[in-house]
């Protein structure tokens, strides 16, 4: 702040006497109400008369009034210099709009206005911007405006078309107020009279009546004889003639002052115009916080780039990490200020980590952890998949991505994929969580996202994944939208070298209305079946079943059941619920000849054992060909 | 050494005052360090020896404030003149943005000053640096000597002067032509800021 706003002068401590109650009371209605009374308001007087003091005084009381007010003091020298300052370095623009921003402007000693054109054309603009907006004026001066020479006449009628007020020569008893109020400021005291002695003698300005002072307080302090209304005088008068005996010899020319204002010139004139423009824009963005790697690369080249947009972009970068900031605030205040949002050079990784905080606030669905590999027993027909899972779990997104698992229902498809997902997730190297989903959560999901306009926050939480599981993926056939999403959410995830895993009722070349980059993408790592189990597997089967549910069955009943085809393990289940079912009817024990009633009474024929659901991945037509050319002629080998 | 950051709006220019021994060198400094408010020098650095001969060098950084909104530093350095200190003089030279040549006009001291001129150009060469290419300015020293004992500038510029660069007639004891040669050899550093020769351009440092 202006050390003139500090508060030393003030409306209480300027003595108002007839010569000035004019001036006084236009200035308090102006600090009252900015912009609104007299504006602007010229104040002018000889000097010494206490203009910057009143001036002063508006600006310290408007801001008392209205804290948030943004006032600004300068003399008119400083706004020449100022002025000067900005254009030699290409900040034109940045000054006039920081004066523009002022709410009350006070401006000292405009009488130096005298042909300065450049400066009053930019005075006449700050003007007209400042009085459009209602903001107030205010200006002191030596002598009215119509007085100061070789002032553009269209300024000359701004500076008139407020109120002109002047201050005049104080009378005696404003003097002897005045003077009053000096001794106890300064907490002086002098013998009575004295004051309205030195009161009475003629002076020219209220600092020349102030100076006088001083002198009797210096010989006072002295103590050489004390100061009396009899005296007054002639000790004042010894100090107007006296010449002033600490002003030194001639001042010498000084030579650095001359060396520093040539150098300025030089400086000015082969400094690269774009490159202090640059350099500014980088001191700019600088203060602001962001990283300015991509502006100073610019700034080192030799060649002159497009200054304005390369700021423009850098600008569009600034934005969007703004909005990504204050999208991750609202997830996560502690992630305010974070570096990420600090480069525009680097915005994905500021997505990736709102993406992030998103992914941490709602998690992907993972795998139900009742599915473990450990309880699938492990037979001809499905391990091959087995291996498959286990090589996967081995080396995550390196083997077999994706891994595309399919067989028919109930044949330990979903128990399979939730297992991977389950020993995915104990691994430490996997960079987030494993997302374990079903085609059709999938499909809701994207729907009840697009319901609320929170596909970005959905996406989001599918992105960190660490893994993506995808049980039942043929839900997605026809559903256009969710095949989108899903072929996005692969890529994103295959490039970042992250295992897929997909579950279905039948191959990708199957599935019907499914995208074909999608499906190709599915073919492209491995895809296997779970067969129906084999007669093994389904002993193996009964017999634990049997083992939980009844441990008391007649020994080969888990034999005998296996005998009949079942399409997987949740059939298995049924097949014993039956039994059991038949064996408390029976109020007996699980027997072999229960068993053997009870499969003939279902016989084949039983909604339960449907056929087996065969492999038909053969039928691929890429993969067989099923017409061979010219067949005449060679032999075929028939093997007996 | 970085001439202009723009980034961080700084210019930062190292001067080398060149020259034979007992040239004046280090009065010049002294002259300007003397002339400069305090606020704007830093403390000037001499390590002399116990005749007051530089053995070192001297250093005075200058402070120049905000030139066209750019923070602006000279950096003045001399070298020791004598010629056994060769050592000192090419580290001092080293990343010189600008040169000046203090020649001591008395007539007795002609051969030392060439001598010193080629030593500056030899050292500018074994640093890889074109001495053509160097903004060079010439102070003729102790011009306020009887003319018995001296040169006059006309016959020092025959000898010296060989690439017509700009010259000054000093007294840095006394300041003439101390601070004309300062803003020379300023204004043609400063010009090769646009020059044709690429400007060196340091980034945030």
């Amino acid at each position: 702040m202006s050390v003139l706003l500090d508060g030393r002068f003030r409306f209480d401590n300027y003595v108002v006497g007839a010569s000035n109650r004019l001036a006084v009371a236009a200035a308090r209605a102006v600090a009252e109400s900015p912009g609104a009374s007299y504006n602007p308001l010229f104040i002018y007087s000889p000097s010494g008369l206490g203009k910057t003091h009143l001036i002063g005084a508006i600006g310290f009381a408007a801001k008392q009034l209205q804290p948030d007010l943004l006032v600004e003091y300068v003399p008119l020298d400083d706004f020449v210099d100022q002025l000067h300052l900005a254009i030699s370095s290409g900040q034109a623009e940045a000054f006039k709009q920081r004066y523009q921003r002022v709410d009350l402007l006070l401006i000292d000693d405009v009488q130096f206005l005298t042909g300065r054109r450049e400066t009053q054309s930019e005075m006449l603009r700050i003007f007209n911007a400042l009085q459009g907006s209602g903001r107030q004026i205010i200006m002191a001066s030596d002598r009215p405006p119509s007085e100061i020479a070789d002032v553009d006449e269209r300024l000359v009628t701004r500076l008139a078309g407020g109120l002109i007020v002047d201050i005049g020569l104080p009378e005696y008893e404003t003097r002897v107020a005045i003077l009053r109020n000096k001794c106890a400021e300064r907490e002086m005291s002098f013998a009575d009279g004295v004051l309205e002695e030195l009161a009475r003698m003629p002076c020219g300005s209220v600092r020349e009546l102030q100076g006088a002072l001083n002198r009797l307080a210096a010989h006072e302090a002295l103590g050489e004889r004390a100061v009396t209304p009899a005296n007054v005088r002639a000790i004042v008068a010894a100090g107007r003639v006296t010449p002033d005996v600490g002003r030194a010899a001639p001042v010498a020319t000084d030579e650095f002052a001359g060396f520093i204002s040539d150098i300025a010139v030089a400086v000015a004139q082969h400094v690269e115009g774009w490159r202090v423009r640059l350099g500014q824009r980088i001191a700019h963005w600088q203060a602001a916080g962001y990283r300015t790697t991509m502006l100073e690369r610019a700034l080192a080249m030799n060649e002159e780039p497009d200054v304005d947009a390369l700021d423009a972009t850098f600008a569009s970068g600034v934005s969007r990490l703004e909005q990504l900031e204050a999208q991750a605030v609202l997830l996560d205040p502690r992630l305010a200020g974070l570096d990420v949002f600090r480069d525009p050079q680097h915005i994905p990784d500021a997505e990736a980590r709102v993406e992030q905080a998103i992914a941490a606030q709602n998690p992907p669905p993972g795998p139900w952890p009742a599915f473990t590999l450990e309880t699938m027993i492990a037979g001809k027909s499905n391990q091959l998949a087995l291996r498959a899972a286990e090589a996967t779990i081995e080396a995550p997104g390196v083997r077999y991505n994706p891994l595309f698992v399919h067989g028919g229902p109930g044949v330990g498809k979903t128990h399979l994929v939730h297992a991977v997902g389950n020993a995915l997730r104990r691994k430490a190297a996997l960079s987030g969580p494993v997302a374990c989903v079903s085609g059709s959560q999938f499909v809701d999901e994207l729907i009840a996202a697009l319901q609320d306009g929170t596909v970005d926050r959905w996406r989001a939480r599918y992105r960190t994944a660490g893994a993506l599981i995808v049980d039942d993926v043929h839900a997605l056939a026809g559903k256009e939208r969710s095949q989108d999403e899903l072929f996005h959410l692969f890529n994103a995830l295959h490039s970042a070298g992250k295992q897929v895993v997909l579950a279905s009722d039948r191959p990708p070349s199957e599935i019907g209305e499914l995208e074909a980059r999608l499906r190709s993408r599915f073919d492209g790592g491995l895809v296997v079946a779970i067969q129906p189990p084999d007669r093994t597997l389904r002993e193996s089967l009964y017999v634990r079943s049997l083992q939980d549910r009844a441990p008391d069955a007649e020994p080969g009943v888990a034999a005998l059941l296996a005998e009949l085809p079942v399409s997987g393990a949740a059939e298995v289940e049924s097949v014993v619920d039956r039994v059991l079912h038949a064996a408390r009817a029976a109020g007996g024990a699980v027997t072999l000849s229960l068993v053997r009633r009870e499969l003939g009474a279902g016989g084949a024929a039983t909604p339960v054992s449907s056929p087996a659901v065969a492999d038909k991945s053969f039928l691929d037509a890429e993969k067989v060909v099923m017409e061979w050319p010219e067949t005449d002629g060679r032999v075929i080998e028939e093997l007996r | 050494m970085s001439l202009v950051n723009y980034a961080a709006r700084e210019i930062t220019c190292k001067i080398v005052y060149y020259g034979p021994g007992r040239s004046g060198k280090t009065s010049n400094l002294h002259y300007v360090y003397n002339q400069v408010p305090g606020d704007r020098r830093g403390s000037m650095v001499s390590l002399a020896t116990q005749t007051d001969r530089t053995l070192f060098f001297d250093f005075l950084p200058l402070d120049l404030g905000s030139i066209s909104g750019f923070t602006t530093r000279l950096q003045l350095y001399t070298v020791p003149g004598q010629v056994y200190y060769a050592t000192t003089r090419k580290l001092v030279l080293q990343g010189a943005d600008g040169v000046v040549f203090v020649a001591d006009s008395q007539r007795r001291q002609i051969d030392e000053n060439v001598e010193s001129m080629q030593d500056l150009h030899a050292n500018l060469a074994e640093q890889g640096v074109d001495a053509r290419n160097v903004p060079l300015v010439i102070q003729y020293n102790k011009q306020d000597l009887p003319r018995e004992l001296t040169m006059d500038v006309p016959e020092l510029d025959d000898v010296l002067n060989f690439r017509g660069v700009p010259f000054h007639a000093g007294d840095a004891l006394r300041g003439t032509g101390v601070f004309e040669t300062l803003r020379s050899i300023s204004e043609l550093v400063l010009r090769r800021l646009s020059g044709a020769a690429a400007p060196r351009v340091a980034v945030g440092q």
